[in-house]
């Protein structure tokens, strides 16, 4: 049963991955990365890790793939990119060497040369079932990480304000180039003129 | 046949794979913000498979707080998207050269 489960969404995981970085439409490669999502999501149910499959559906799939439709919609970048052109020559089999070597060296370091991980047992709190996973989780963040909850929150506070910062549109120039002063100038002068 | 620590971990190798690719060869702005989500996503299922694997749940504090860190910078990046795209109006990362002499 376990076994089953992991490869299903094993396959879900892997057909979405391959399709987002595949899709021509950046609104198809952000419903397979929803299809990505959703697959880990299963796999952290079934690694006992409840609260975080609740939490990878409803702030990535409910949250950020939103926010990536929101921008494509806003931006109107839904025209198909044409995959066959190559933009800078040579550039995909040395990125298809570099991500194979990249995934040689993760699984040596992980599986081959240590034999499985390792660490000491149940050095911080035990994960506890599936039942009060969430409560452990929570009891953990706000005792032993609660500084790491207070800078996660000025992190959100940093990053929404710079989100606004970055998306006013700036009502003058802050930096007047020359050809705008010269203009300006010049009205200035035909105006005074008339008067 | 049991599903194994080694399983989760050869998994997250793959999908990180693919979001490193993806990244490297995809030149629309969107998408790579996408793969560097799929390469997060390899990352929280290691950290979840060790976690269970040790049973600490040290694992998925780290994956609470790198939910976060990716919330952040999505946020941050989409917004930088728009900016740039109001000035400009191709989409493509290697166009990007307004910060060029």
């Amino acid at each position: 049963m376990e076994t089953t489960v992991f490869l299903t969404s094993a396959v879900v995981i892997l057909s979405g991955s391959l399709g987002v970085i595949f899709s021509k439409n950046p609104v198809h490669s952000a419903l397979f990365m929803v299809q990505t999502l959703f697959g880990a999501a299963v796999l952290f149910v079934l690694l006992e890790a409840t609260f975080l499959a609740a939490i990878q559906v409803i702030v990535y799939a409910g949250a950020i793939v939103i926010l990536f439709v929101f921008v494509i919609t806003l931006l109107g970048v839904d025209r198909a990119e044409d995959l066959r052109v190559e933009p800078i020559s040579g550039q995909r089999p040395l990125a298809v060497v570099l991500g194979a070597s990249i995934f040689g060296i993760i699984l040596t370091v992980l599986i081959v040369a240590v034999g499985g991980p390792t660490g000491v047992q149940e050095a911080n709190t035990p994960i506890g079932d599936a039942g009060n996973n969430t409560r452990l989780l929570g009891e953990t963040l706000f005792s032993k990480q609660v500084f790491s909850v207070e800078l996660t929150a000025l992190l959100l506070t940093v990053a929404v304000i710079g989100a606004v910062v970055l998306s006013t549109r700036p009502q003058k120039p802050l930096i007047k180039t020359s050809e705008e002063s010269q203009n300006h100038n010049f009205e200035e002068e035909i105006e005074e003129g008339k008067e | 046949m049991t599903v194994t620590t080694t399983w989760y971990l050869s998994l997250a190798a793959v999908l990180f794979s693919i979001g490193t690719v993806g990244l490297l060869v995809r030149r629309n702005p969107l998408i790579m913000f996408m793969c560097i989500e799929l390469m997060l996503n390899a990352v929280n299922i290691t950290f979840v498979s060790i976690g269970s694997h040790l049973n600490d749940l040290g694992g998925q504090l780290a994956v609470f707080f790198v939910l976060v860190v990716a919330a952040a910078e999505v946020v941050v990046g989409l917004a930088l998207v728009v900016a740039i795209m109001r000035r400009r109006a191709r989409t493509n990362a290697d166009d990007l050269n307004i910060l060029g002499g």
